[in-house]
């Protein structure tokens, strides 16, 4: 390890995700993703202890991560929109019993069967919860293969801290696109033993009797349970929130994007300062928590807000919110597959430049 | 004096909610005195369904799972996968096992995952107050077949042992029933044999036990097990509906 290899997104994040100690995969194929399963069959059967198993659906797939957690491993299971609304049962049974292990969404068009072309149209599923009750995921989006794969081997460790899952949220440029990886050594960080682990009990054995569940039948009890996950959650918002800014000190002009959209904007952004315009760029980097204090602070001196998105506008709500009402905060997508261009987000800024004015 | 007879240790002394009459409270009893006696406590984690059993994990005495409906198969795959020396099994009703997680229970046996099934069929929905089941026998009335199951407009029963034994994946299927002393003694020994073939390492294990429902029947518990025994046997017949040959 530690040297530079050519890598395409979806496989790069398989590897990580066995150089992190991930020895249980259960997935099913569906398209843009299917590279990250078929890694996995090829590689977990020469791993010690490895396994992968293909699941006989989206649905079997997340329920056979609720087991393997629930018996202490490190589990990941991957699918891309469809399949991912047909995880949300399971995601939400996983929240509940507080379980933790990796999900990786590499988003496609939508709604309903959509496209196979990458999307951000997932952002409100993923970060409201998704699923059923109301909890929350860590949510990590990356804008590069290198990204990806040194955020899918923190989502197990944060997934082990929290006891919750943590979705790695790509689109389908991020699974498909091949790019020089460097695959970091990987040093497990001191984490809770999981002594919770339903593994084999006995009487006088040293624990509790495990009962991995998330029935609470009693009111009272279910709302103090509630309770104790968002007090987790506010932790997590506290001392998890990552995002990337550049040149937004001085920026008039501050783009908000997230995962390959971002990779455009930046590219927008230096047009624009080549072109003389103050632009900047704040990337979250955790979708949730989302990023509100570079947001806030850039509000205090910039004079508009752009979000640009491949979706018709969902992390657009977050950033009002942050900004409230001080600035204005425009939107750009494109959805269907489409990719925004680096001269349509120029125009765009452009012509917020020009009504500024 | 001498002891005649013992609570087994696989249950907590916690008091079961099953309604009088019910066979539920029977059948967890052959399960926790079967793995009682094949000494595998300390081993055993249980998964527990949706439905009548939801709270079997208040119940049985070893490290437990409560699964989505339908989906246990798939949890004790995972959980099964993870520690192969584990003695995983699912404790399901027909609503639970033979409708929402027909695909679950179908795959796990065809893979010949490992585990022990206990499928419970008493051909109704109990916990939710009685409603058709994909086992519900034709004509039978329930609060959504209130004018008897109509083989024309929803269609047969389903033979879940049978179904299963058709495919090649399973180590042993049976179908028995605890409507008298004789066949609770029966079925005891093809749940023991389940697990005794689990722990051999011979692939997946399933035993059908045909149960009675008085609440959701509209019965009294007597009429229950004779309801069960002239009208549930003849369509589900038991008996061992397949066995690998010994390897």
């Amino acid at each position: 390890m530690g040297q530079k290899m050519l890598m395409k997104g979806n496989e790069a994040i398989a590897e990580a995700a066995i150089q992190a100690g991930c020895r249980f995969f259960f997935g099913y194929p569906i398209t843009p993703q299917n590279q990250i399963p078929e890694y996995m069959s090829k590689r977990m059967p020469k791993v010690e202890g490895g396994c992968f198993l293909q699941a006989e659906s989206e649905v079997a797939a997340i329920n056979m991560v609720y087991g393997a957690a629930g018996a202490g491993a490190r589990v990941m299971t991957s699918s891309s929109s469809p399949g991912i609304s047909l995880k949300q049962e399971g995601i939400s049974y996983i929240v509940g019993a507080e379980l933790p292990c990796v999900i990786v969404n590499m988003v496609r068009g939508g709604p309903g069967l959509g496209s196979i072309q990458p999307a951000q149209s997932d952002y409100y599923q993923s970060t409201r919860g998704g699923g059923h009750g109301d909890y929350r995921m860590l949510v990590l989006a990356p804008s590069s293969v290198q990204e990806a794969v040194e955020l899918t081997q923190q989502a197990f460790d944060l997934a082990d801290k929290y006891r919750n899952p943590v979705l790695v949220m790509g689109d389908g440029l991020i699974g498909q696109m091949m790019e020089p990886v460097e695959m970091p050594e990987y040093v497990k960080p001191e984490l809770p033993e999981k002594t919770w682990a339903a593994t084999g009990w006995k009487p006088g054995c040293g624990r509790e009797r495990a009962v991995i569940n998330s029935l609470y039948i009693d009111p009272s009890v279910l709302e103090q349970h509630n309770r104790k996950l968002f007090a987790k959650y506010a932790v997590m918002e506290r001392e998890e929130c990552r995002w990337q800014e550049e040149m937004t000190d001085d920026a008039d002009f501050v783009i908000v994007a997230y995962g390959t959209t971002a990779r455009i904007a930046r590219s927008a952004m230096r047009k624009l300062r080549d072109k003389g315009i103050k632009a900047g760029l704040i990337r979250p980097i955790t979708l949730w928590p989302f990023p509100n204090a570079p947001i806030q602070k850039a509000a205090e001196h910039a004079k508009a807000f752009l979000t640009v998105e491949m979706s018709m506008g969902q992390m657009v709500d977050d950033v009002r919110l942050a900004v409230n009402g001080k600035k204005p905060v425009e939107f750009y997508g494109r959805t269907g597959g489409i990719v925004p261009t680096v001269r349509e987000i120029v125009e765009q800024i452009e012509n917020m430049a020009k009504e500024a004015k | 004096m001498a002891v005649v007879y013992e609570k087994t240790k696989l249950l907590t002394d916690k008091p079961l909610h099953y309604c009088p009459g019910c066979t539920h409270g029977i059948i967890h009893r052959l399960v926790a005195e079967a793995l009682d006696e094949l000494g595998v406590q300390d081993k055993t984690i249980g998964v527990a369904p949706v439905g009548c059993a939801v709270f079997a994990y208040d119940y049985f005495n070893c490290d437990m799972m409560e699964a989505a409906h339908g989906r246990a198969p798939a949890v004790a795959t995972g959980c099964k996968r993870v520690n192969p020396n584990n003695v995983v099994f699912t404790y399901q009703g027909d609503g639970d096992l033979a409708s929402i997680g027909a695909a679950e229970i179908t795959h796990a046996a065809t893979r010949g995952e490992n585990i022990t099934v206990i499928f419970v069929n008493n051909a109704i929905y109990g916990m939710t107050g009685g409603q058709m089941a994909p086992t519900t026998l034709p004509g039978q009335v329930t609060t959504t077949s209130p004018y008897g199951r109509d083989t024309n407009h929803c269609g047969y029963p389903i033979r879940v042992s049978e179904m299963l034994a058709t495919l090649d994946g399973p180590a042993y299927i049976a179908r028995v029933s605890v409507h008298d002393v004789k066949h609770i003694m029966e079925a005891k020994k093809a749940i023991k044999k389940a697990f005794q073939l689990q722990i051999e390492g011979k692939g997946f294990t399933m035993v059908e036990v045909l149960s009675s429902c008085p609440t959701n029947w509209g019965m009294t518990p007597q009429e229950a097990l004779k309801w069960l025994q002239e009208n549930m046997i003849p369509q589900y017949p038991l008996g061992v509906k397949k066995e690998k040959e010994a390897e």
